[in-house]
């Protein structure tokens, strides 16, 4: 059992910049939880901390019960991939795997029997007399993961594993990663720019924001509900559409069209989001618009769209409907389906 | 083109004058030569003052090569956690590398100095007799000369060892932090062997400049000639040569140090750039 507690975590650099502003966040047993923000959103520096390799600047790093803020990095237990791999280049692949357990003074027969496991769960059995610089960047991947797999730690750590990949192999680690910890049930946490890898991996997503913690929840959850406008614009491919409207005595005012329904929201200028799946054609429908672009994703195809007030709209429908540049549409959305958020916090208010 | 004449004249010819004389002997006046054969080399190898110079000069060169790389190292590696922080450091630390020879070996007389010397006095503290005298005894000036080189060297080293120390990737001594409690087991197993490119590379740039570059120590050092058995091979050819008038016997012992530096460069080549490599 495994839970790992994080209690206002804070980091501030010597020359003042705050990475990470307070944190509060609870990892569970077994889960996969991805830390997932913008470049600069303090997500690395946030796992740097939890193995570390960063200092604290405040705040309790808790792990199962017990304060870690100033454990060294090698007796915390936890297990890191790093970007670039970070392969000891003059080891071979089995040194690279041993490495850790040798200086923990693991018998040796354990040693061999887990570095022999680990290359068969991998598929490595073939290169551990190999060097770093003798592999394929997804080979390298492969020895990275299994130098963390031999370890059997209380944590695995994912800093950008994928990144260094082409966009094939990427979608097929990304796949290979989620099977090896739902078999392995080791509790993870991997970092993430990538909001399509960090929905795919993630059991939950915590997405940050300007070193604090925007929102967290499974994708599902943080897809369809949204806690601020940045989640909802970060989230989501293609991107949601976010226009300025207004709530007057429980109607939405926006883009020229009034939308009953919002009487739990008081009266203030807000912004309304609407994922772009969620427009429906229809022909009676009020909301016209013209085709600006049409583009082609085979199953799915992306309309580029202007209103009459001359705002752009993104729609996505299923592929081969034949829509023109061009033509005009008429479209409705369901108000369940809107988001809205306060233009001054951005927070949430339905 | 102009590159092979340079090559030519500044190099090939003197080289092949060097090994020309080496097999004749001549007159101290040059009115008169002979051809001997290879008896020069056979009367510098038989001479023991020679063979004694070689055996001193290659424990001097071994010496100054692993004391300067092994200060160097020390530095390097307290340096390197500094500037991983901030670069505001390096040029303080690395001044010392615009310093020639010659310099050094002015450095090292003033401090060794029977005059004014402060080392020569703390190396000395009871006045009559001097335990240290390097004036007179061989060691003693080994010592000094070891010293200057030492010093000069270790500038240089340092440089070479914290580019090399800087130039491993950060996140291999992060995993290593991870993988590993001990940082002194961290260096031997990780730092180490990274570095040990630019090691080996530093002992034969370092072991080849004591054994060849070290004349203008030994003669700023001693203006008047370093006591007996505390001249290098080099300086045994310009004193054999141009003070003791035995140009076949000085040239002899020129061919000998380009064999030497053939060598070197051999090594060089074939294990430097092979072997050592990730």
């Amino acid at each position: 059992m495994t839970t790992l507690t994080l209690n206002s975590l804070q980091k501030t650099y010597a020359n003042g910049t705050h990475a990470v502003r307070g944190i509060d966040l609870e990892i569970f047993d077994g889960e996969l939880t991805v830390f997932v923000g913008p470049s600069g959103c303090g997500k690395s520096t946030l796992l740097r901390m939890i193995a570390g390799l960063e200092e604290i600047t405040s705040g309790d790093l808790m792990l199962d019960g017990s304060r870690i803020n100033d454990v060294e990095p090698a007796h915390r237990d936890v297990a890191m991939v790093f970007q670039n791999y970070a392969l000891y280049p003059h080891m071979t692949v089995r040194r690279n795997m041993s490495y850790a357990l040798q200086n923990r003074k693991v018998p040796k027969a354990e040693i061999d029997r887990r570095v022999v496991e680990a290359a068969r769960i991998l598929q490595l059995d073939e290169l551990l007399e190999r060097k770093p610089a003798q592999l394929s960047g997804g080979q390298r991947q492969r020895v990275a993961m299994g130098r963390a797999i031999v370890r059997e730690p209380k944590l695995f750590l994912f800093d950008e594993p994928l990144s260094n990949l082409d966009a094939q192999l990427r979608a097929q680690m990304r796949v290979d990663i989620r099977k090896l910890q739902r078999q392995l049930r080791v509790t993870s946490i991997f970092v993430t720019h990538d909001q399509i890898e960090a929905m795919t991996v993630g059991d939950r997503l915590a997405v940050l924001n300007n070193g604090e913690l925007e929102q967290i929840g499974t994708p599902m959850e943080v897809y369809s509900k949204p806690a601020s406008e940045f989640v909802a614009s970060f989230i989501g491919s293609p991107r949601i559409n976010i226009v300025s409207g207004e709530v007057k005595a429980g109607t939405l005012h926006v883009d020229g069209f009034e939308l009953p329904g919002f009487s739990q929201i008081s009266d203030q200028p807000v912004k309304v989001g609407i994922r772009p799946e969620d427009f429906v054609l229809e022909s009676t429908a009020k909301m016209s618009l013209q085709i600006d672009l049409v583009e082609e994703l085979g199953s799915d195809e992306l309309l580029y769209c202007v209103s009459p007030t001359g705002l752009d709209y993104r729609i996505r429908r299923p592929g081969g409907s034949g829509h023109k540049v061009g033509e005009n549409i008429t479209v409705s959305v369901i108000s369940e389906k809107l988001h809205l958020f306060s233009s001054q916090s951005g927070k949430r208010l339905n | 083109m102009p590159q092979i004449a340079i090559i030519a004249v500044f190099f090939l010819w003197p080289s092949f004058e060097a090994i020309q004389l080496s097999f004749y002997l001549e007159d101290p006046w040059g009115l008169s030569n002979e051809f001997v054969w290879f008896e020069n080399y056979q009367t510098i190898f038989e001479d023991p003052e020679y063979v004694g110079t070689l055996i001193a000069t290659l424990i001097f060169s071994l010496s100054v090569t692993f004391l300067s790389l092994g200060l160097a190292m020390l530095l390097a590696v307290q340096v390197d956690g500094l500037l991983r922080g901030g670069g505001t450091y390096r040029p303080l630390i690395t001044w010392a590398y615009a310093i020639a020879p010659a310099v050094a070996g002015l450095v090292a007389r003033f401090l060794f100095s029977p005059q004014i010397g402060p080392i020569y006095d703390l190396l000395n503290p009871d006045g009559e007799p001097p335990w240290f005298e390097p004036a007179l005894d061989s060691i003693d000036a080994w010592v000094v000369i070891t010293s200057g080189a030492v010093w000069r060297q270790v500038s240089v080293n340092f440089i070479f060892l914290l580019a090399g120390l800087q130039s491993i990737p950060r996140s291999v001594l992060e995993a290593s932090r991870i993988d590993n409690p001990s940082g002194f087991s961290r260096f031997w197993s990780v730092t180490f062997p990274l570095l040990a490119p630019t090691l080996f590379f530093l002992m034969v740039i370092n072991f080849s400049y004591a054994f060849f570059e070290t004349f203008a120590i030994i003669d700023t050092v001693f203006p008047f000639g370093p006591p007996a058995g505390a001249a290098s091979l080099v300086y045994k050819v310009y004193v054999d040569g141009f003070k003791g008038a035995d140009l076949g016997g000085s040239s002899a012992q020129s061919v000998v140090l380009m064999l030497f530096v053939l060598a070197l460069t051999v090594v060089q080549f074939r294990y430097l750039e092979k072997k050592i490599h990730y």
